[in-house]
This record gives structure tokens, C-alpha cells and sequence, in this order.
């Protein structure tokens, strides 16, 4: 009757249908809408930048994994997602060379020096974007406006009150590619929790502390969160699964933490924006956060015949 | 309607639209019975029968031994042909009476009583010893010996018919066809262990169960569960009905509760009302790999190769045969096993759905712990197996662990959690000895 031996093996004998690739790619789709609006403001510089880092990543991924001997994963989608999110993090005008450069480093030196995708302590993305404004801190930092490319002033630069909330929501100001229309990043991040890939708590935390912080401190709430890299972090950075905590508390605190580090670097810092140290750092506190914040075991100090 | 619920859990499939709306059909008797004498947790029966002997259906075979055991009856009439080791549902060979059906089905006297409620606690409890009853929802701890905690208040009875796992519907057909019994019954077992509030849990993907227990309730409290993995762990339906949790290391009776399926509640109402002896039980045999998934009542030691011809025998590739649902069962390496009387289920699923994907690294996307009913992190016990730190296992709670799988089905990296969490646990109970 029975043609091949049944399949022995540990419940659960059914799994769900997602997968990390799956996981992966939806963060790709997720990052189209941001990319689509950088086009249109920014022209040709958004193509050609983004595909620049995303192909240095993927050819980075598979040398190194060559060099260490290692089976490739290059099809995990986790290194496009790197090469898109470091991509969409410049600014128009760099040259594509410097995008590449950050792609290798990000690869190299933020996920596989550590041991690759699950063990890098840092987000990848970042750690290239920290080292091209480290190395190269006046392009890094030249900013154009959108439609005509004359160079201008970011949001954040110029202070509250000098721009438009609309403009802020849209896009229409100067800044990262993939980081001025608040509209398409929010398209993207809802896209995502949709499909259960965005963890709520990291954003909810960052943004809430932010806000509050920023209230406390006599700021414009609105403008602090419609501005820079705030709203791309907190869709696309502060929700990277690998760099963040694993408990419920702790991914809370984690964003919580990113908004602290964030107002006291844009209220008081040299630098024009603190996400990028702000995540770094933060990134550096998961092990202590995970291990603060280990949740109480159902039934441990529980009375007996309560 | 309020609906209640615990804290993580999971969505799988759940597959019951191939049976759930199936009445309970009567099986053919098969010509060979196997009945175990470990067919629930605790010592083995001692076999009061041997080669050669004539049995009358109802008789009891085997006797309990030691504190914690169950007495087999015969499901039918015949002759004792062996008493050997054969093929069990744990995995190993387990010492089983081997009956020859005579398919006279000659039944011994069974002393029914007028009115059960009546009865006092302990003379329930012993109607429910002699009849072998044991938890049928797939534990199968004895359930007198549960109604008997050793000093402790029991204030809570809750009767367990949320049946969370996938393709199951043995409860569900149960609480739809005797919804009269599993009341009975619940009133039954409240009295034995002396609890004054008594709850009924159904999931709300169960309609017609709710409807059919609420007009036989009689003032019992049935209260609506949401539909969630593993809404039907036993600490999960307290924490969803009480707000209590279990003692970590302990047992539910030291929160001042016992939990009953509502299998066990229906066959204790007819071991008290009718004398019924435990010999007969619904069983679900569903999946994509039988041809028509069905409930059957079917004689206990039956083989389940017998329950899936009367479902029609498999079809396609097979894969696992599964014994209870495909959260928590264990597959089986052949179907000559028999169903015991902790078989809510055989889930048959074919070659495809049997083979998963290569595990991949973790990512830390934390599902396994969001998903986790204890609340523990699964993906840091796994990662201390692994390495055999099993003090830092021990240190994260592997101990309590439920092994619901929660953490396994969820990841997206295809990791075998629970497996490892089960090495950590078994290395951690044979360092205590």
C-alpha cells in the first residue's frame, strides 16, 4: 500500500507560510513608494544612486561569501534591501562611486565581519551611511532642491517656521533621497504592517518619545517628526529585525531610546541629523535592553492556591 | 458576545471544514483489537486476562496499579488471542492484549442509576475509576485521580472544549451530538472534586457546539473563547477564564482548578448514569491525505489503518499519520498502531505538506516569543541548546515550556525551536536526577 516510508519528525507537523526571504522581499516592495517619489523629485540621481548601492551590495554579499567560503544567500533578499535602504539615505548629489563605497562597507564591514545576516549587532545600512558622512562629510551633506537640483537648505537646517508641513508631508523639500515625502514612506510602512512584517512597538516608540521629548522641550512636535530621516527610520530602520530587542518591553524601550538620542543630537549636537548615531547607539544598549527586559515566565512567582 | 483570550498563541490553518460539519458515524468493528495497557500517564494496567480467555465487551481486561494507573475493558465481545508487546503511539512497543473480535457483541450487566446527581462525590469518582477513565483530549492523565488533588481548595471546574488544534473535531462533534452527557458530566465531575463555579470554554469558530450546550446547560456558565492556538492548553484556558495562572513546576489544582475535556465530561456522565465502561470514542480522521475525512466512534484498540479504510483509505503521496492533531501529535512510523483512549485524532498529511524548508539563521524578528503562551524566548533556549548550555536553558524557563509548537510554526527561518527546547529540557530533567 505504502510505496515510500512515512515521514518521521517533531511537532509541529504544519508551519506558516512566511519565510524570512518572503520577509525580505516585502520589505523591498515596501521601499518602492519612498524610491517612486525620490524619482520624482530628484530625477535620474535617485535611479541611478539607489541601483548603484544595490547592486554593490548584492556583488559585495556574494564576494565575501566566495572569500569565506560560505553557501551564497545572496537570493535571502536581505543584501537588496541594505543596498535600497543605504540608497535611498543619500543625498542626490553624491557621486556614485561613494555609493558604492558605503554599499561594500555596509556589507562588509556592518554584517559579515560580524558573521552575516542574523548576527551583525548593527544595522548594515547604517553603518555604511555613518562611515560615508565620516569620510566624505561635505558631500555627505550638500543638499539639493527638489525638481531643479539648486542646491538648498534641508528642513531641519533651516528651522521650523521657514517650511510648509504640506511640503514636509510630500516631499517637496530638500534632503535624502527616499527620506523627504513622508507620504510614500507611510505608504510603504502601512504596506508592511499589513503584511505583519513591521513591528508596531519600535516605531510607536520612537515617534511617541520623540514627540514627547520635543513638547517637553518647547519644540514643534510636528515638524521635528515630518523632517529628515525621522519617518524613514522609524518605517524602514528602528523596525530591522536583527539589530533590535526580542522582548515586548524591550522593543518599546529601543525606540524610546532612538527618540532620546535623537533630540539631544538635533537640539544640541554639531551634527545636522542624530538618527543615524541614534539608531548605532541604540543598537549597541539590545544586548543590556534584552536582558533588562526578559518577560515574567507564565506561572513563576505565582502564589500556590491563590 | 465578550469573548475571552490569552496573551500570544498563533493562526494556523485550521482545517476543519473537512469534518466538522460530519455526524458521528459508527465504524465497522475490526477482527483484531489491540489494547494497550499504557493508554494513559502514570504506571501500566496489570492484564487480568491471558491467552485463551473468552471476554464479554465491557469487561475489564486490565487493572489499575499503583497511585496513579487506569483499568482497559474490552470494547467487544471475543477471544484474548495474546497478551505481547505490539506497536504503540508513543513509539515504542507497548505490552498490549491482543482481542479476537466473535462479533456477537455480548455485553457484560451494566448498572445504570436513576439519578446521578444524587450520588455523592466519592461514589462519582469511583463510577469514574471503575470505568477507566482517563483525560481524552490526548493527555490522558486518569481523570480520578485528578478529581482527587492532594489538599488543595478546588474553588474551579472548567470543562475544556475549545479544540484549538487543526483538523480536529472530535469535541466539536461531541459537544454537538451529546451536548446532554458533556453537561451531565460537567455536573458530575463539579460535584467529585467539590468546585462551585464551573465554566465550559468553547471557541467561537464553534457556533453550533455554543448553541447546543447552552439549551442543555441548565444554568452551567458557557463562555465564548476566541479562536486562537492553543487556546485549549490547559494553562492557557485558565489564564483566559480565570486571570489565574498555574504555579511554575505545578499543577493546576494548586491555583484552585481542574480542567476537564469535554470528552472526558461526556464519558463520565455515561459511566455514572449508564455503568458504561470507557471502551468507545470519537476519533477525527481528516487531512489532505485520506480520501473522506470523517468522525468515527470507534472501539478502542482498533488499528488506525481500519479507521482510515473507513475514511475511505489514503490517497496521494503519504506522508505522516499523524496521532491528534498536527500541532502536538506524533507521527507515526506505521498505522498498526491502535487508537488508544487518548486519540482525539489521525491527521493523514501527504508528502508535500510533510517537508519543510532547510532551516535558515535567525533573524531576531522575535515572532517565536511574541507567539509564545509561557512567555518565554524561545529563540535564546534554542541558541543555548544548540551550544549545550543547558544551566542558561534551564535559566530562561525551559522547564516551561508547554511544547505547543507556537515558536516552531511561526518562524520564518524554518528553525526547529521546540525541538531543541525539548533536548534542553530532557538534558535539564536527567541532570535533577
Amino acid at each position: 500500500m505504502e510505496h515510500k516510508p512515512l515521514i518521521l519528525s517533531p511537532s509541529p507537523h504544519v508551519r506558516d507560510g512566511d519565510s524570512t526571504q518572503k520577509i525580505m522581499f516585502t520589505v523591498v516592495v515596501a521601499l518602492l513608494p519612498a524610491w517612486i517619489a525620490s524619482i520624482y523629485f530628484f530625477g535620474l540621481d535617485a535611479v541611478r544612486l539607489v541601483l548603484w548601492s544595490t547592486a554593490a551590495a548584492l556583488v559585495s554579499e556574494y564576494v565575501i561569501q566566495s572569500i569565506r567560503r560560505r553557501p551564497h544567500t545572496v537570493s535571502d533578499g536581505s543584501a537588496v534591501v541594505t543596498g535600497m535602504i543605504l540608497g535611498l539615505s543619500l543625498p542626490p548629489g553624491l557621486p556614485s562611486w561613494m555609493a558604492v563605497l558605503g554599499s561594500v562597507v555596509a556589507i562588509g564591514l556592518g554584517k559579515h565581519a560580524f558573521g552575516g545576516l542574523g548576527y551583525n549587532p548593527f544595522n548594515p545600512a547604517l553603518v555604511g551611511r555613518a562611515f560615508l558622512t565620516a569620510s566624505f562629510a561635505i558631500p555627505m551633506t550638500e543638499w539639493v532642491r527638489p525638481f531643479d537640483a539648486v542646491s538648498g537648505s534641508t528642513p531641519l537646517a533651516l528651522g521650523p517656521g521657514l517650511v510648509e508641513y504640506s511640503d514636509l508631508f510630500f516631499g517637496s523639500v530638500a534632503g535624502s533621497l527616499g527620506e523627504t515625502s513622508v507620504l510614500a514612506i507611510l505608504l510603504g510602512g502601512i504596506f508592511l504592517f499589513y503584511r505583519g512584517v513591521l513591528d508596531y512597538r519600535m516605531p510607536l516608540g520612537f515617534v511617541a518619545s520623540t514627540a514627547l521629548f520635543m513638547i517637553l522641550l518647547g519644540e514643534d512636535p510636528l515638524f521635528h517628526l515630518f523632517s529628515g530621516s525621522l519617518m524613514f527610520a522609524a518605517m524602514f530602520m528602528v523596525t530591522c529585525m536583527v539589530t533590535t530587542p526580542v522582548t515586548p518591553v524591550g522593543r518599546v524601550l529601543f525606540g524610546a531610546g532612538v527618540g532620546l538620542v535623537l533630540t539631544v543630537v538635533r537640539l544640541w549636537g554639531n551634527l545636522p541629523e542624530g538618527v543615524t548615531f541614534a539608531i548605532l547607539l541604540m543598537n549597541a544598549a539590545v544586548p543590556m535592553i534584552n536582558r533588562w527586559t526578559r518577560p515574567r515566565i507564565y506561572g513563576q512567582g505565582v502564589k500556590q492556591n491563590a | 458576545m465578550q469573548k475571552t483570550s490569552f496573551w500570544g498563541g498563533v493562526h494556523p490553518v485550521y482545517n476543519k471544514h473537512f469534518t466538522a460539519a460530519k455526524a458521528v458515524a459508527i465504524i465497522e468493528p475490526p477482527s483484531e483489537l489491540i489494547l494497550p495497557l499504557q493508554q494513559h500517564t502514570g504506571e501500566p494496567a496489570r492484564a487480568d486476562v491471558k491467552k485463551g480467555d473468552e471476554v464479554l465487551a465491557g469487561q475489564r481486561i486490565a487493572s489499575a496499579q499503583g497511585t496513579v494507573s487506569a483499568h482497559v475493558h474490552a470494547p467487544v465481545s471475543g477471544t484474548v488471542t495474546a497478551v505481547e508487546p505490539r506497536p504503540h503511539t508513543s513509539g515504542e512497543p507497548g505490552m498490549s492484549i491482543v482481542l479476537e473480535n466473535d462479533f456477537k457483541d455480548d455485553w457484560v450487566e451494566m448498572t445504570k442509576v436513576s439519578d446521578p446527581v444524587q450520588l455523592s462525590a466519592e461514589d462519582i469518582k469511583e463510577c469514574i475509576e471503575n470505568a477507566g477513565i482517563v483525560g481524552m483530549g490526548g493527555a490522558g492523565f486518569p481523570t480520578s485521580v485528578k478529581l482527587s488533588p492532594p489538599e488543595a481548595d478546588i474553588d474551579y471546574l472548567i470543562v475544556n472544549g475549545s479544540e484549538c488544534e487543526p483538523y480536529l473535531s472530535s469535541d466539536h462533534r461531541t459537544m454537538v451530538e451529546y451536548a446532554e452527557d458533556v453537561v451531565l458530566g460537567t455536573k458530575l465531575l463539579a460535584k467529585a472534586c467539590g468546585a462551585q463555579r464551573i465554566i465550559i470554554g468553547v471557541e467561537d469558530n464553534k457556533p453550533d457546539a455554543l448553541q447546543a450546550l447552552q439549551e442543555h446547560s441548565g444554568g452551567l456558565d458557557v463562555v465564548v473563547l476566541d479562536t486562537k492556538y492553543p487556546q485549549g492548553g490547559e494553562k492557557q484556558m485558565i489564564k483566559s477564564l480565570t486571570g489565574r495562572e498555574v504555579p511554575s513546576n505545578g499543577l493546576p489544582h494548586q491555583c484552585g482548578v481542574i480542567v476537564q475535556n469535554v470528552g472526558t465530561a461526556a464519558a463520565a456522565a455515561q459511566a455514572v448514569r449508564d455503568g458504561r465502561p470507557l471502551t468507545h470514542r470519537i476519533v477525527t480522521v481528516s487531512g489532505e491525505g485520506v480520501q473522506s475525512p470523517n468522525n468515527f466512534l470507534v472501539p478502542i484498540g482498533t488499528p488506525f489503518q481500519h479507521v482510515i479504510d473507513a475514511a475511505g483509505g489514503l490517497i496521494g503521496d503519504t506522508g505522516k499519520i499523524i496521532d491528534g492533531g498536527p500541532m502536538t501529535g506524533a507521527a507515526q512510523i506505521t498505522a498498526e498502531v491502535p487508537v488508544i483512549k487518548g486519540t482525539c485524532g489521525i491527521v493523514v498529511l501527504t508528502r508535500e505538506q510533510s517537508l519543510f524548508a532547510e532551516p535558515i539563521v535567525c533573524i531576531k524578528c522575535a515572532r517565536c516569543a511574541d507567539s509564545c503562551p509561557t512567555y518565554l524566548l524561545p529563540m535564546r533556549i534554542e541558541r543555548a541548546a544548540i551550544h549545550g548550555m543547558w544551566d542558561e536553558a534551564s535559566e530562561l524557563g525551559a522547564m516551561d515550556c508547554i511544547e505547543c509548537g507556537c515558536c516552531t510554526f511561526i518562524c520564518p527561518s524554518k528553525r526547529y525551536l521546540l525541538h531543541y527546547i525539548r533536548l534542553a529540557k530532557n538534558q535539564i530533567a536527567a541532570a535533577r536526577r
